[in-house]
């Protein structure tokens, strides 16, 4: 569904990506771990179109994406939850979830805002209060809810985990695993490498802007390297 | 008593001229925070373009029209050739771009047509309507309904429509816009060309009473800066109300103590909305978590 081929991305004269290949299958959950710092978010950011790509090719669903602009990626099923939530603070919380929604103007947006409802209660308890005034975890529910209602058949996480309580992080957790009966393909960056790989069928692990291993969830999981360096036992 | 009527009569069309500027402001201010000192210059060109048109020979509608066409593809060149090549410099960098750029339509304003005072006739007469013992000129009622027109046109845009909220939405976040399919560098185009033509509009609306020349711009954007302080920056309702408010006041300022202080009038204004209530009446108060 979604090909990265020698995708290489600089900040200025500084690059951060040298060089990053990985596929995701339809229909998988693949989560890319690593250290702060690793080039995880600028990777989603190349993906999304919101960061310039020097060299290298992104191919989703038979479309190379290059030349393809941040705001017409949606439209191709490709969305994205970004690093901080980054939801419209000012505007209510219903108002978020219709912008993403932002394409559409069919009745299947009224269906998806049940469906969002139903799935977050208490984003419909709060859904004429600014979305600023919400807590860290209700935040992050209203970002993967508002990229949902996007109608994507890939989506984008990047740390959906970070800054919240461990309770809520299973919740989140549980959530993008409820995700595949959707028939959402997800690529998830995250620090919590734990927490990722035990969610996903694949995973890469990332390390200076370089992929250093792959393997399927449970294997990363195993491995005494990546339970040296990232699970901390 | 009579003329308390008159001046609250002479008020509230001023009042709508600055509400009609504020609301200008409110829609570039909603999409980028950019307060749009060039926003005067709008109004000062609706009016001369309509004047030298009309006086090429258009008839009078077609002239206005003619007028707020150019000005809005004037406002659209201000976005594509001085704010967007400067985006992702600070606001107050923008803001200081738009004085800039107040200066330079000023200037080349004063080449292209002249710097002699025009007009060019009321729309409906000049014989005043006797109201309570007072008058108002036609006029002033076709301005006061123009700015009424415009508030209800923006508070549905921005209340009602997908494409104001996505308005919103920018100025909010512009990165998170962009990742939900708002195509960003349109929304600040679109919000160029709908200020400048609110602007061409007011100027097209009041030159028959207040009379235009290529200077008249930068007392309209202080004037209006100030009442959409008032009123609280990027609130339709603030516009209007804070429009109307300051033009009331000028008038009972000029009327009951001198004229020579009606301009302090909205300065004390501004300054007393700075100390007091920054947020003006309607602008949104922050709360947010981070």
């Amino acid at each position: 569904m979604l090909t990265v081929e020698g995708l290489r991305s600089r900040y200025g004269r500084i690059e951060v990506l040298h060089g990053i290949d990985f596929t995701v299958n339809s229909g998988e959950i693949v989560s890319i771990v690593g250290a702060n710092g690793a080039g995880k978010t600028t990777l989603l950011r190349c993906l999304s179109g919101v960061q310039p790509i020097t060299h290298g090719d992104i191919t989703f669903r038979g479309e190379v994406l290059t030349a393809v602009p941040a705001h017409r990626r949606i439209r191709l099923g490709l969305a994205q939850s970004p690093e901080g939530r980054q939801i419209f603070t000012k505007l209510s919380v219903e108002e978020n979830l219709r912008l993403g929604a932002f394409l559409y103007s069919d009745e299947r947006v009224d269906k998806d805002l049940a469906d969002a409802f139903a799935m977050f209660p208490v984003l419909k308890e709060k859904r004429n209060l600014s979305a600023g005034g919400l807590s860290g975890g209700q935040q992050q529910m209203l970002a993967i809810a508002r990229a949902l209602m996007g109608r994507p058949s890939c989506l984008l996480l990047d740390e959906p985990s970070m800054g919240l309580a461990p309770i809520l992080v299973a919740q989140i957790f549980d959530v993008v695993k409820g995700l595949k009966a959707l028939d959402v393909t997800v690529l998830l960056v995250e620090q919590n490498a734990f927490g990722a790989l035990s969610i996903s069928d694949r995973g890469y692990v990332m390390e200076t802007g370089r992929i250093v291993m792959t393997g399927t969830g449970g294997e990363l999981i195993a491995d005494p390297r990546i339970r040296e360096a990232y699970l901390g036992v | 008593m009579p003329e308390l009527m008159q001046f609250l009569l002479s008020g509230a069309t001023v009042g709508a001229v600055y509400a009609l500027v504020a609301l200008g402001f409110t829609i570039i201010y909603n999409a980028s925070d950019i307060v749009n000192f060039a926003q005067g210059e709008f109004v000062m060109l609706g009016g001369m373009i309509t004047v030298f048109a009309h006086m090429a020979g258009l008839p009078l509608p077609l002239a206005a029209l003619l007028a707020i066409v150019v000005t809005a593809a004037i406002g659209v060149a201000l976005n594509k050739l001085a704010i967007e090549p400067a985006r992702g410099a600070p606001v107050v960098s923008l803001i200081i771009i738009t004085i800039g750029a107040s200066i330079f339509i000023r200037g080349a304003a004063q080449l292209v047509f002249d710097k002699q005072l025009h007009r060019f006739p009321a729309f409906s007469g000049d014989d005043p309507i006797a109201v309570l013992g007072a008058t108002i000129l036609p006029q002033s009622l076709w301005v006061i309904a123009g700015a009424l027109a415009v508030f209800i046109g923006l508070w549905l845009f921005f209340t009602k429509t997908l494409t104001g909220l996505a308005v919103l939405a920018t100025s909010n976040n512009r990165l998170a816009a962009q990742l939900v399919g708002i195509n960003t560098s349109w929304v600040m185009t679109l919000s160029f060309a709908l200020s400048a033509g609110i602007g061409a509009l007011a100027g097209v609306l009041v030159t028959p009473i207040t009379l235009t020349r290529y200077d008249v711009g930068i007392a309209l954007a202080l004037k209006g800066f100030a009442a959409a302080m008032l009123g609280g920056m990027g609130s339709p309702h603030g516009a209007l109300v804070g429009g109307i408010l300051l033009g009331l006041l000028e008038a009972l300022t000029a009327g009951y103590i001198s004229s020579q202080y009606k301009d302090a009038a909205a300065f004390i204004v501004i300054l007393a909305v700075l100390f007091a209530m920054p947020q003006g009446i309607f602008g949104a108060k922050r709360t947010e978590r981070v």
